[in-house]
């Protein structure tokens, strides 16, 4: 044991890390801890864009930003629409990425060449891969030609009802990669003593799944459900490019969007900031149900 | 094991047949979107979309953009980064547990909710619109790579410190002259993982570059996207070109470094 004068028992062994985190914790009160509150602030004032260094006054307004955002038509769609497409994305990752990393984790041939090519998307712009769905999913594209008489009328991005679970299947392609090899992670730590029990039992490959796997990978799935919630809540990109600004009439807006829209473009940052934490709020309160949903059998 | 072989060749089918179609799309000197349009043939392949969207928006100088803003994003995120991971992992002061704490509580902030407030502070309070530094302001550190460093400093052994410390070393040189050589992998690989943020963010530099000079590749693609494409000749083989162009670096730097995206995931998504 070192002894420790009276200055090291209040700064710590090494003071000097002080200074070496410094940087990072001036980063975060500038770039996280302070807009947020300021976002906060705003939502609850008159707030408008002025010149820089004017002097403006800017009046508490209680609940009139959320009373605007929760009385207009436009924000409440975008938030159902975010719904259907949590309610398409979510189960469909989860699904999906388990079964191939399951899949996977078993492959002895071409591991690396799966392993790469699902991660190719998640790596690649949005931007760069939209235009590709662009040019395969309108009305004269690919998918369209092979698809012939089966073809949706109007197409996929330009009809109202089947624009957001484009937009949410497209999603869950791009990001489906991390979630793979989050779980594929995670079956590294599934015990073979279980497997070799269920042998034993004389399951079958399907109730090995079911009663190893799946419980095995319990702690994954819940990062994996809230990963994708926060994700799909802060869509923006897709539907602002994918469905030309949340097309068609508002279908696939999304709240991101229209915060976008109202905060910035028409120049109303506490009705955007509004919105925003009216979404935070949101996918907190849809966090703590999925947890329990979830997690329930972890504890 | 049939089953899952062929569940994994449809996977891979369907991840990377649109990456194909890119290609093929960009090379097209008229767009056929029928089933044998998929098929290379050779009187429709042209250079010429390369061309147009070099004319439409200045590849050059977008990708000058791109590389300036994620080059400080890099280049902050090793300077105060590593200092930061070193500090968490080796260091014992006041407040350590709080600043590791705020670390991962940043990772379930959602960003987007910090665009409006930022953007009122960056751009109307700090008049830092249309310039790198407010582009870069907000990426500076990347939490992720932090995290990542500190798991590899943490793996070092004690006695390395000890002793460096009772030769009298400060604990700069000890952190530049025996910690860093030994943690270049880790360093690789926070790189890796800082790159594809700013290279591919699309949402705070198209809030604040309006000047055509200043924006990144994937800003002044989407612009070309939501705006010019409907007047070109071949809209789709220009979008086309140019997303190959703004995908290539990133697939390309992922490819060859694979198996240090793939244990940064492991690391940070699942023992975090």
């Amino acid at each position: 044991m070192r002894s420790r004068g009276p200055l090291g028992r209040i700064l710590g062994e090494h003071p000097v890390g002080t200074a070496f985190v410094t940087p990072y914790v001036v980063f975060l009160a500038a770039v996280f801890a302070y807009p947020l509150g300021f976002a906060v602030y705003m939502s609850f004032h008159d707030y408008f864009f002025t010149a820089p260094g004017a002097i403006v006054e800017r009046p508490f307004v209680g609940f009139d930003n959320y009373v605007t955002v929760l009385s207009d038509p436009a924000v409440r769609r975008a938030f159902g629409n975010v719904l259907v497409f949590l309610v398409i994305n979510v189960p469909l990752t989860v699904v999906l990425s388990l079964l191939l990393a399951n899949a996977l984790n078993a492959a002895i041939r071409w591991r690396t060449f799966f392993r790469v090519s699902y991660y190719v998307p998640y790596v690649t712009a949005s931007v760069a891969v939209v235009g590709v769905w662009l040019f395969l999913f309108n009305s004269n594209g690919l998918v369209n030609s092979v698809l012939g008489p089966l073809a949706p009328d109007p197409s996929w991005l330009v009809n109202s009802s089947l624009a957001m679970p484009t937009v949410a299947i497209y999603v869950t392609w791009k990001q489906l990669g991390f979630f793979i090899l989050l779980y594929l992670a995670a079956l590294q730590n599934v015990s073979g003593d279980l497997y070799e029990a269920a042998d034993m039992d004389g399951a079958g490959r399907w109730q090995r799944f079911m009663n190893v796997t799946v419980p095995g990978v319990r702690p994954a799935t819940t990062l994996v459900v809230l990963l994708a919630t926060v994700t799909g809540a802060n869509l923006f990109t897709e539907p602002y490019l994918l469905t030309g600004g949340g097309g068609p009439d508002g279908a696939s807006a999304s709240p991101v969007l229209i915060m976008y829209q109202r905060g910035i473009e028409q120049g109303n940052p506490d009705v955007g900031s509004a919105i925003g934490v009216l979404l935070v709020i949101g996918v907190l309160l849809l966090a703590l149900v999925e947890r329990r949903f979830v997690g329930k059998e972890e504890s | 094991m049939k089953l899952k072989f062929a569940g994994l060749l449809i996977g891979a089918f369907v991840f990377l047949f649109p990456f194909y179609y890119m290609l093929i799309g960009s090379l097209q000197a008229e767009p056929d979107p029928s089933v044998g349009g998929a098929f290379p043939s050779p009187g429709n392949l042209t250079g010429h979309n390369y061309a147009e969207i070099d004319q439409a928006i200045h590849l050059g100088r977008s990708l000058l953009n791109s590389g300036i803003f994620t080059g400080g994003v890099i280049l902050g995120t090793l300077v105060f980064g590593v200092l930061a991971g070193y500090a968490l992992a080796r260091l014992q002061f006041r407040g350590r547990g709080l600043v590791f704490n705020l670390m991962l509580l940043i990772q379930v902030v959602p960003f987007q909710l910090l665009t409006i407030p930022l953007y009122v502070l960056i751009v109307r309070s700090y008049g830092l619109a249309d310039s790198y530094l407010g582009m870069i302001l907000p990426f500076l550190i990347n939490s992720t790579a932090v995290f990542v460093f500190r798991q590899y400093f943490l793996q070092l052994p004690a006695e390395l410190f000890d002793a460096a410390r009772i030769d009298g070393a400060s604990e700069l040189s000890i952190l530049w002259r025996v910690a860093v050589p030994l943690v270049r992998p880790a360093l690789l690989t926070g790189v890796l993982l800082t790159f594809i943020g700013p290279w591919n963010e699309f949402l705070w530099p198209f809030l604040i570059t309006k000047q055509q000079d200043l924006q990144p590749l994937a800003v002044s693609l989407s612009n070309y996207l939501t705006t010019v494409s409907a007047r070109a000749a071949n809209p789709f083989g220009a979008v086309l070109a140019g997303a190959c162009v703004l995908a290539a670096p990133a697939v390309t730097l992922f490819i060859v470094f694979q198996r240090r995206f793939i244990s940064t995931n492991l690391s940070s998504g699942v023992k975090g």
